[in-house]
Parts: structure tokens; sequence; C-alpha cells
């Protein structure tokens, strides 16, 4: 309970610790050093009524405390001489009030997905920050060594001091190229998770930040797209893959069995993406338009024309050949495969799996079998996953 | 923060310019200096004017030419007194290098407070 608490006031009172103080380390720590308080209080004591003013109210008095004591720090100190008044007893008493306490997780974001971060190192802040992750929770998700992600999280906690990276968001033309970078972050998280099925707690996190900026950006229609989409691939979870005795197998979408979807999710979703349809007012962008094409693929009768059209519409906006291999795919059910295999073939993508594996499919189709069984072998060898590949050499042997 | 914006040039790309189109870049370097917050900078000659110092079996030796071959010259630099990053990257923006295929490389620099 208290856990829970915890997880999700992290990023609301590193934030404010981090708008008062300007300094990441110092916030931080403070943070830190109220949460470990309240995990010795709380238990005892209840949960205040306002967990999040509670902790912030504890952190800067924490702070400010031991920047006085710390005269090495006397720099900072000039900064705080006007903000604070000199006495704290018990910061049971005297709690500011939390809508005093502004929410600038919004400012966090921004200042964690700036571009002068490598977006591995945008990634890992996030999850920190946000998510409140724990260091090694988020090694551990990323399959590297704790004393790794501690030098990444280090060196871009550095990089932001140094540089100069502000916390704060942008205005005018570059909010949506920022946000754009915000989603990507988000969408980066939700994959890493949805695709393997050792790593469910990404996807989990990325919904929770998702709904995090869906409460600080309502109007963003891109915003509610993404959140609409993960929420409507991740309905289908606990169907994606069977266990047999070599592990997780995949199970495509046409053979999974829709009665163990999540329709509360799947209408959760839903209602988002008609909200995101609507503000986006006839131009939708292409988290929306993957949300109504995942929308589309929960339907029971799959609406192909109308699937491969909305890929059409995607490929448009982003350009992107993978959006139209996923193209190609609808127009197969649509259109038939020799349709399908034309769309493929004008595609130059020889190190991209899915390339591959959907030639090999569409081949299969058309009886041309040779060649089908060397594309899905050139697939095999791409592949990363176990369950992918175990997926790979069953198509391999039935052809 | 104070930084240093290094502007990087494609070789030859001057001498691409028509004269009128030289004259109107040398302008725009030139009105650049008067933004709010610059504090100096240099412009520097072309790199086949450069000589190159360094110690080779203690011995001090002198060469002709810049210390490394690259594809981008480093052609000069600013020094920008700005709030944050996200400002002096505007600035940065507006240096003519960067629509003419060079590239400014954004650096804090170091000072008592950082």
């Amino acid at each position: 309970m208290i856990e829970e608490v915890f997880r999700d006031q992290w990023g609301r009172v590193l934030a404010s610790l981090i708008g008062y103080f300007g300094d990441w380390d110092l916030a931080e720590d403070a943070a830190a050093e109220a949460f470990a308080i309240a995990a010795q209080r709380w238990p005892s004591d209840g949960v205040p009524d306002q967990p999040a003013a509670w902790l912030v109210t504890t952190a800067r008095r924490r702070a400010i405390d031991r920047l006085r004591r710390d005269r090495v720090l006397a720099t900072k100190l000039r900064l705080l001489a006007a903000a604070e008044p000199p006495a704290w007893e018990d910061p049971a008493e005297d709690i500011v009030d939390s809508t005093a306490i502004p929410d600038e997780r919004l400012e966090l974001v921004f200042m964690c997905c700036h571009p002068a971060l490598a977006v591995e190192a945008q990634v890992a802040l996030t999850l920190r920050a946000v998510g409140g992750l724990s260091t090694e929770e988020i090694a551990r998700a990323f399959l590297v060594p704790p004393e790794t992600m501690k030098r990444r999280l280090t060196r871009a906690k550095a990089k932001i001091k140094v540089a100069g990276i502000p916390f704060g968001v942008p205005s005018g033309p570059r909010l949506p190229e920022r946000l754009g970078a915000i989603l990507a972050v988000v969408y980066l998280i939700f994959n890493e998770g949805y695709g393997d099925p050792d790593r469910p707690a990404l996807a989990a996190e990325a919904i929770r930040l998702g709904r995090v900026l869906a409460v600080l950006l309502p109007a963003q229609p891109e915003v509610l797209g993404l959140l609409a989409l993960m929420l409507l691939h991740d309905s289908r979870r606990e169907t994606r893959f069977a266990d047999n005795e070599h592990g997780p197998d995949l199970v495509l979408l046409p053979d999974q069995d829709r009665s163990r979807w999540d329709w509360r999710q799947i209408a959760e979703g839903r209602a988002l993406l008609d909200r995101a349809l609507t503000d986006a007012a006839g131009r939708p962008g292409p988290y929306v338009i993957q949300a109504a094409i995942a929308s589309l693929q929960a339907q029971e009768q799959l609406d192909w024309p109308q699937i491969s059209v909305l890929y059409g519409r995607l490929a448009e906006l982003t350009g992107s050949p993978v959006v139209r291999l996923n193209r190609a795919v609808a127009v197969a059910e649509a259109d038939g495969p020799a349709a399908a295999l034309a769309i493929v073939d004008r595609l130059d993508l020889p190190d991209y799996q899915y390339w591959h594996s959907t030639r090999a499919e569409l081949l299969r189709r058309l009886g041309r079998r040779d060649e089908a069984r060397a594309a899905f072998q050139r697939a095999l060898d791409l592949a990363r996953t176990g369950p992918e590949r175990r997926f790979l050499e069953r198509r391999i042997a039935e052809s | 923060m104070q930084y240093a914006l290094l502007i990087y040039y494609k070789p030859g790309t001057n001498e691409a310019l028509g004269a009128d189109d030289y004259e109107a870049v040398h302008r725009e370097y030139m009105a650049l200096k008067d933004t709010p917050g610059m504090f100096g900078g240099a412009s520097l000659h072309p790199v086949e004017t450069a000589t190159t110092v360094r110690l080779r079996d203690d011995q001090l030796l002198v060469t002709d030419g810049p210390f490394a071959d690259t594809k981008e010259i480093f052609a000069g630099f600013y020094l920008l007194e700005a709030d944050d990053l996200d400002r002096a990257t505007e600035v940065a923006a507006r240096i003519p290098a960067v629509r003419l295929g060079g590239s400014v490389e954004i650096r804090p620099i170091v000072t008592d407070q950082s």
C-alpha cells in the first residue's frame, strides 16, 4: 500500500524539488530522505491526507538543513536565503497545502527527454525520475549490469547540469517536435516490454507513464492516441504467447483466444481513441492512426480494406518502409497475396526480419515453396527472441 | 550559463558561394555579434594557414597544417551567455554554417560557478 503511494508520488515530489532547488542530485537525495522518513512513520502514523505535500515539505526542510550545515555548498545557500522560513520542527506540522505545490512533472519529462541526451539516457532518466523505478530495476529491465545503468544515469545527470538542459516546457513551434521525442521514449519502453514475454513490467510501466502524460496534456490528441494504442495492444497480452515445453510460443492475431482479451481495457482504449479523433479534427497523427488500427484489429470480423486504408495514411505521414510493409499484410487479406507481394518487393529492407518473414508468408500462400523457405531462413537468421525463432523454425519445417 | 559555439565548415563551402552570397553571409556573421549575451568570438583564417605544434621524443615538432584531417574544418567561434541550452541552441541555429552544410557544436564553458 505504502509502496504504491511511493511509486505514484515519486515523480511529483522529485519534479517539485528539482523545480525548487534547480539541482537534480540535491533534489534526488532530499526526496530519497523524505521517502525514508515516510517509510518509518507512515506505517504507524498512517498516510497523511496530502502525501505529496508532506513529502515535498519534509524533503525541502532536510535539504535546506543540509545546505546550511554544509559550508562547501555556500553558493547554493545564496539561492536559498530568501526562500524559506528559518524554523522547522516536526514535518507533520505546517505542511504546505498540496494545491500550493504546482505539479511540475511535465517540466521534468521534457528535461528527461531532451534531444541533447542520448535516447538510452532519456529512457533511463524517464523511468527513474517519472516512473520512480530504482536504478537496479531499470538495469534488470534492460538486461544490463546495475553498474552500467548507474553510470548511464550519472553521466546523463551531469550533462543536464553542466550543459544547462532546461527544466521547462518548450513553447511555440518547438513543442510538437519535443513532445514527439517524449512519446517516442514512452513507446520505446512499451515495445521493449511488449515484444518480450520475460519483461512485461516495462509495458505496464509505459502505460503508467502514458496515463501521467494524458493527465498533464489532456488536449494533445497524440498523447491520448499513444495511451489508447498501448492499452489496445496490451489488452491482448495474455493471448500472444502460448507455453509449451521449449518456452512461450508466438500466437498470431487470428489464432488468439478473444475471450481472454482484456475487454475493459479495450473499452478504455477505444474511449480515448474517440476523444483523440475528435480533438484531432480530421488530421490524426501517427499514434492516433495506429490506435485506430489496433481498435479495428480487436473486432471479431477484421475489416482488412479499412485497415489497409489506415496503413496507407500512416505511410503517407511517416514515409516509413516498415509501415508500408504492415500495409502489405492488410492488402494480402483484402486483395490477396499477389497484390501484397508486389508492395513488399518494392521495399528494400534486407536487414529487417519482418520484411523476410512477410515475404516468406506471401510466397508460401502463392505456392512458391522454395523461395518461401529461403525467406523464412533469412528471417530466422535475424530473429532475436525465442518465441519468434520457434515460430519461424516451424514454418520452415512445414514448407 | 556560458557557452562556446564552435563553428565547423565543409571544405570549399565559401568558395562555392558567389561574391554576393559570400558578402551576405559575412554580414550575417557580423550581425550575430550583436545578439544579446554575445561576449566574444573569433573568425579563423583558412586551414591551409594552420601550424601545429606537438612533442615527439622530447623534441618540439612543428608541422604545416591542422592537427588532424577531418571532414569538417574548425572555422571560428562565438562566446555566448545564455539562460540554458535551449536559448544557446536558438542562437546556434542562426549561424550560417548550419544551413550551408556545416555544423555548430555547443560546449558549456568552465566558470567559477560550474
